[in-house]
């Protein structure tokens, strides 16, 4: 067995040049084949299905601040602290995942308004983030090419475990927001937000900060952590759902190939959790046709289950399925999972892939 | 100068629809929109190489089958990122129920 090269995720070093020069960077992937008259019903936009769950979402963010308030001081005030948070600093990604897409709504306008408050919530700088997430889709843990890729190999499980508490993102997300307010976007960045972009990104981390400064300004007026509990730090304390489903996206499975069934992971989710993370437990169809909404995500998994792995039954299931391959990683980082396909499904095809799945065999 | 050349039969495209049409070893995607009028674009989306035609036609709107970048398709008109730069259009003109476009 031959020694893998050591991983290297910077945007602009080895592993970067070495997935342009083989022809891993914006490849052509692998579709199931699903007739244009389908493709076009389910890519169909209505604004309806979100401008529900938006209503809903605001008027339970709403309801949940007032809680917080009101309760105040007293234990009662956990409950609307845990619904609150979730709400805020959990929820917040799939609405800014799906309005980045803009995918969720018909009208364009709803899709920004709710891309831009999204954003805000979670500390990203929205031009930057539109741009790393177009990233994620065109090289899809592609090592040196993909700028979301959640666990590195050797993954570091504390760092992992510290996901769960926001406080690692909140370190992260707060200090690069300032960075960006002073104008300096780091080489990554540079390296996936087009220089015609750049400018817009410094403006939109200022906004963020004028909203901050004004949001620290009033809780001291005031004397009170109120503002400050609804405004920034549910980053902290709401983030651990986003980060329990998020993670399972592409956590142990296969990394710089180009099919989305060998990296990618779909997993049936309870109701509650599909309505905070707007459908994408079914992420290798929404990985494999970016063009179809949120709800009609569950339509599309019926369609096209017959060619892709069996979904995890439960996000229990799913974590159960990693943590082996997590601890293996540790030893042999070129370990991961490799998702048996039904003999319905098309075969993987070779290239790119057989090397990998070779020395994933060998260990 | 200008080079007419058949792209399609009128029926081969569905109302707000699009279609992919490969000539000289280029690509393009030729429209009918909902007012069941006819266009044509460069194939390719001018962000990263996915083809146009795979995409959704919303009113006079192209959206990107990758990245969901979305175009004017009437006018070429890119509409906010990730696309920055206009898309490239081409005459296109009906006749005897054929799609004609000029490619010149």
């Amino acid at each position: 067995m031959t020694m893998a090269k050591k991983r290297d995720y910077s945007l602009v070093g080895e592993s970067t040049r070495r997935a342009i020069e083989t022809g891993l960077a914006s490849a052509e992937w692998y579709h199931t084949d699903v007739a244009r008259k389908t493709m076009k019903e389910l890519m169909q936009r209505t604004d309806g299905p979100a401008i529900r769950d938006t209503i809903i979402w605001f008027a339970a963010i709403l309801g949940s601040a007032a809680g917080i308030v009101w309760f105040w001081g007293s234990w009662w005030v956990v409950p609307f602290l845990f619904v609150y948070g979730v709400l805020y600093g959990s929820s917040s990604d799939s609405r800014w995942h799906e309005c980045g897409h803009g995918t969720a709504f018909r009208t364009r306008w709803m899709s920004d308004v709710v891309y831009h408050i999204a954003s805000f919530m979670l500390m990203r700088n929205p031009v930057q983030w539109r741009w790393s997430h177009a990233r994620h889709h065109t090289d899809t843990i592609i090592v040196g090419r993909d700028a979301e890729i959640a666990v590195m190999r050797p993954p570091d499980l504390i760092k992992a475990a510290l996901a769960f508490t926001g406080i690692l993102d909140f370190r992260y997300s707060l200090p690069t927001l300032v960075r960006q307010a002073f104008g300096k976007l780091s080489d990554d960045e540079k390296s996936y937000v087009p220089e015609m972009e750049q400018h817009k990104a410094v403006i939109a981390a200022r906004w963020h900060m004028v909203v901050y400064a004004a949001t620290i300004a009033v809780a001291i007026a005031l004397g009170s952590w109120i503002p400050l509990v609804l405004i920034g730090l549910p980053r902290l304390y709401g983030t651990w759902h986003m980060v329990t489903t998020g993670l399972l996206q592409h956590i142990g499975l296969a990394d710089n190939v180009t099919d989305h069934r060998l990296n990618t992971r779909t997993v049936y989710m309870n109701p509650i959790s599909r309505f905070i993370y707007w459908n994408m437990n079914y992420h290798v169809e929404h990985h494999m046709f970016p063009m179809v909404p949120y709800h009609a995500l569950p339509k599309l998994h019926e369609l096209i289950k017959h060619d892709l792995p069996v979904p995890n039954p439960s996000m229990w299931h799913a974590y159960r399925e990693v943590w082996p391959v997590l601890l293996r990683q540790l030893k042999y980082e070129d370990y991961y999972l490799k998702r048996e396909l039904p003999p319905t499904a098309k075969p993987y095809r070779g290239e790119f892939h057989d090397l990998d799945i070779t020395a994933a065999a060998a260990e | 100068m200008a080079e007419w050349i058949e792209a399609c039969a009128v029926d081969d495209v569905d109302e707000e629809d699009v279609i992919r049409f490969d000539h000289g070893g280029r690509t393009f995607a030729i429209y009918r929109s909902p007012d069941d009028e006819f266009f044509a674009t460069d194939g390719f989306c001018t962000h990263e190489k996915a083809h146009l035609a795979d995409g959704l036609v919303m009113d006079d709107i192209i959206e990107c089958p990758k990245h969901n970048g979305r175009f004017n398709y009437k006018t070429g008109q890119a509409k906010g990122a990730p696309v920055c730069v206009n898309l490239k259009t081409y005459p296109v003109k009906v006749e005897a129920g054929k799609v004609m476009i000029d490619i010149g």
